[in-house]
């Protein structure tokens, strides 16, 4: 069984205030689509309703994400990672390689197999439903962001948002997200730092993405060999069990080797919950966190171009008081930004130490709990095969 | 000296002369990671098991192999996991529901036999050595033996013998009328790009364990060679384990290229083209021959599963070994001290869980797979018997209706009476009646070596097929063992981080 709560634990401290409570009670899958039920308790007055429900599909809270990261006066913040999309593939192509493989395959086979692909099915929707539930709790745990409009709009309007959706691309273009996108290494390294704070965090977080970038990846091909060793299992106990009608020492063979496939799977998975999933969404965090970084380069690239403009205008003479007023705002805003950017990454810092510590011992803990399981049916087994 | 009829009547008949005993089951192949320096050294587990007690004066224990030279085989050192399992006591209980018997009594007395049967030889295939240099570089392996029988020449010897040797030997077996419905283990098959790789150099890991494979295939070869009762009384099995130079091997042909099976495949083809269906009074033949086809393809079906497992954790070991690394460089990157030292403690444990996967997969290959693949062969051969059986039956029939062709040409000699003539008929009706009761009485025998060789084979094959499973297990044991203490150590650190 899947721990529900495990998925949680990647960012620690959401949802305590009870002024804003949100969750992913249900989801229904239609297709590829997912309908999202967010739900939402609220004692704010800024609320209709105490308590109320809405559908959601993903790209509405792509649209959230979006509509935050292009809000000027966030610029200083680190606005939560996007939830990925929903990804069946995986599932989708192994049920595909079932129905071809068919024909080949004892009933027994067939059916585990399916058994199993309906449980990767599973395991792929609860993992999406958690993350995008994770994305409107970073939001609503937030002081700033949990008080945005938009973000009001999203938990409350109980009509279809596509229409909203559409008007919001046409008014940004999505331009800043494009030019963050493609642009901000080069911009964030290029510009000279003064503040030692910033100097350092910039270090850090541009090695730092490129690393755990690299770890997810990996993580994730490791998760895949187990799997693929857990589907083995599936196979050989199926041909076991066609050797075995009457002899009996095969059959217990066959039973262990059931019961090791179990273990083999939940390994994986635990794997992947635990190690994987913490990987991924750091490494989307960071990318959050160098975005932030990025608009304050820029904010500091504008602050020394309005130096240079006043100066011009001082040296020509011409419209010195738009330009001193132009400098005085650049600076303004790159101080704002510096501020608050110090203390986004402050508590970045904590929260991710304190993630990474609770799934590394709760994935510790799920390895010796698993292995003492295998260690009890190895010994029963051998105990059993030898008293014969 | 076997003289094959009588020593077939005895076997049946009375009690077996032979005072044989073979203290071990048919194939345990050794541990990849332990190559013993000195042969069959024991290992350390000396604790009691419940499981075998001794046959008498000698261990059935596996494990006490040739440890020195002065101790006594009576010591009982249990089965342990690590090498050769002990068989235990052989029991008579059959896992086979008896055949129909067509002399009862004699089969019962078979089965009560095999139960008293105990044999002492042992062998071991080790050391091996590349010889020569080039294309004409072969490996050459020590096969040592420690036996009490009398027949050999001394009590512990080894000789020298190259791969076609084993070949060699098994041709020979193969060919022998004396032998015909007995199981003969097959060989290990050839491999050109196998040996081609180690010609060239043997120090590449996949070389390596090339030669690993096929010495641990080489050992339980003649290890089932010598537990079978009528093998180990040939003298080309005598010759192979005790002469110093043995003559080269030149008919190995047969089995190069695809192999065993093919040529198994082959004969059973010609026996498929018979005309003459036989017509079986005992439908044990049939349903048995039946039973071994289905498991046959099982087993193949298993082994590819097995392979594609195999494949998989070698997969994993890849992968682990490289998220290791990658995890080490994060945990450089880290700036908060204590994650930064967690995170490599943690790419360590992965690391050390490499090497646990290493371990996995060879015990899945070397356990596992190569026993499914020795029974795929080893069905092989029992359908080659039941094979012989059919040609044995075919000769008897030609026989008869040569046999019947005679009379009625001595009758149309009579008719058109004339007198020297008929006299040749005559003798010739003599020569084919004589014929027709021997091949008759071959038939039968054949049959009967075939039905006792098949229950043989099956008691064999489940103590075969649990002691393996048992290894594999054991393995998997303390392979899970050492992963709990890996992460129990890694806890602490994860706990510690602030």
């Amino acid at each position: 069984m899947m721990a529900f709560s495990s998925l949680r634990s990647v960012s620690v401290d959401l949802n305590h205030d009870a002024s804003l409570l949100i969750d992913i009670p249900d989801a229904l899958c239609e297709r590829d689509k997912v309908k999202f039920t967010v739900h939402t308790k609220t004692t704010l007055s800024s609320f209709q309703k105490p308590d109320f429900s809405v559908p959601r599909q993903h790209e509405d809270f792509i649209w959230l994400h979006d509509t935050l990261v292009e809000t000027e006066d966030y610029a200083g913040l680190i606005i939560p990672p996007a939830p990925p999309k929903p990804d069946f593939d995986s599932p989708r192509e192994k049920m595909h390689k079932l129905g071809e493989g068919e024909a080949t395959m004892t009933k027994e086979e067939y059916t585990k197999m399916k058994q199993e692909l309906e449980a990767e099915y599973l395991a792929v929707f609860k993992k999406t439903v958690q993350v995008h539930e994770i994305f409107l709790q970073r939001l609503s745990s937030h002081p700033v962001l949990s008080k945005d409009r938009n973000f009001q709009i999203f938990l409350e309007y109980d009509q279809d948002l596509s229409v909203r959706r559409k008007n919001a691309k046409e008014m940004f273009g999505g331009f800043f997200k494009n030019m963050v996108k493609s642009a901000d290494e080069v911009l964030i390294s290029g510009v000279k730092e003064v503040d030692d704070f910033f100097e350092q965090e910039k270090t850090f977080l541009l090695d730092y993405y490129s690393k755990i970038k690299d770890s997810t990846a990996k993580a994730e091909k490791m998760t895949r060999a187990h799997k693929n060793i857990a589907d083995d299992y599936i196979h050989i106990s199926a041909t076991l069990n066609s050797l075995a009608a009457d002899d009996m020492t095969a059959n217990k063979n066959l039973n262990i080797i059931l019961s090791l496939q179990k273990v083999e799977g939940r390994v994986a998975s635990d794997q992947d919950l635990k190690l994987t999933e913490l990987l991924r969404y750091y490494m989307r965090d960071i990318q959050a966190a160098k975005d932030l970084l990025y608009r304050r380069a820029r904010a500091l690239a504008d602050y020394e171009n309005s130096n240079k403009a006043l100066d011009k205008a001082r040296l020509k003479s011409k419209d010195i008081p738009q330009a001193e007023e132009h400098q005085r705002q650049c600076l303004q805003k790159f101080d704002k930004l510096s501020e608050s950017g110090k203390k986004e990454l402050t508590s970045f810092k904590g929260r991710r130490v304190v993630a990474f510590r609770k799934n590394f011992i709760e994935m510790a803990e799920l390895e010796i709990k698993h292995a003492k399981n295998s260690v009890t049916l190895l010994q029963g087994c051998i105990e059993l095969l030898k008293s014969n | 000296m076997a003289d094959a009829d009588s020593d077939d009547g005895e076997d049946i008949f009375v009690s077996n002369s032979n005072p044989v005993s073979v203290s071990r089951g048919v194939s345990q192949p050794d541990r990849v990671t332990e190559e013993p320096s000195d042969l069959f050294s024991e290992e350390e587990e000396a604790a009691s098991s419940t499981a075998a007690k001794a046959n008498g004066v000698h261990s059935d224990d596996d494990n006490d192999l040739f440890a020195d030279a002065n101790v006594e085989l009576s010591t009982d050192k249990s089965g342990s996991s690590a090498r050769k399992e002990p068989s235990g006591p052989r029991h008579a209980s059959s896992f086979t529901p008896s055949p129909a018997a067509m002399q009862p009594t004699s089969l019962e007395q078979l089965e009560e036999e095999e139960a008293k049967d105990s044999f002492d030889v042992d062998v071991a295939v080790t050391n091996p050595e590349k010889v020569g240099d080039g294309m004409n570089a072969y490996v050459a392996y020590k096969v040592s033996t420690r036996t009490s029988l009398p027949m050999f020449r001394s009590k512990v010897f080894s000789v020298r013998r190259r791969f076609s040797d084993f070949l060699g030997l098994y041709e020979k077996l193969s060919v022998k009328q004396s032998l015909h419905g007995c199981i003969i283990p097959p060989p290990p098959e050839k491999s050109v790009v196998g040996m081609t790789k180690v010609k060239v150099g043997m120090d590449d890991p996949s070389s390596v364990e090339f030669v690993e494979r096929r010495r641990a295939a080489l050992e339980r070869y003649l290890q089932r060679v010598v537990s079978h009762p009528s093998l180990l009384q040939d003298p080309d099995v005598r010759e192979f384990l005790e002469r110093e130079d043995l003559p080269r091997a030149v008919n190995t042909q047969a089995l190069s290229g695809a192999g065993f099976l093919k040529m198994i495949n082959k004969a059973s083809d010609a026996v498929n083209k018979m005309t003459i269906k036989m017509n079986e009074s005992d439908t044990w033949f049939e349903d048995k021959f039946q039973e071994v086809e289905n498991e046959e393809q099982q087993l193949r079906k298993l082994h590819v599963v097995v392979d594609s497992l195999v494949n998989h954790r070698k997969e994993l070991c890849g992968n682990t070994a490289v998220f290791a690394k990658s995890l080490a460089m994060l945990g450089n990157s880290e700036d908060n001290t204590a994650l930064s030292r967690a995170l490599s403690q943690l790419a360590e444990v992965e690391d050390k869980m490499e090497q646990l996967h290493q371990e996995q997969a060879a015990s899945d290959f070397f356990i596992f797979a190569e026993l499914l693949g020795d029974y795929i062969r080893l069905l092989g051969a029992v359908r080659g018997c039941f094979d012989q059986r059919m040609r044995a039956w075919q000769r008897w029939q030609e026989a008869q209706s040569t046999l019947q062709k005679k009379r009625e040409a001595e009758a149309k000699l009579l008719w058109a009476n004339k007198p020297d003539k008929l006299q040749q008929a005559k003798e010739e009706i003599t020569e084919w009646e004589a014929r027709v009761t021997q091949y008759e009485r071959d038939f039968d025998r054949i049959g009967m070596t075939v039905r006792k060789e098949v229950l043989r084979f099956e008691k064999e094959k489940a103590k075969d097929f649990k002691s393996q499973i048992i290894k594999y297990l054991e393995a998997m044991l303390q392979s899970q063992q050492r992963l709990i203490k890996f992460w129990e150590a890694f806890l602490p650190e994860a706990k510690a981080i602030a």
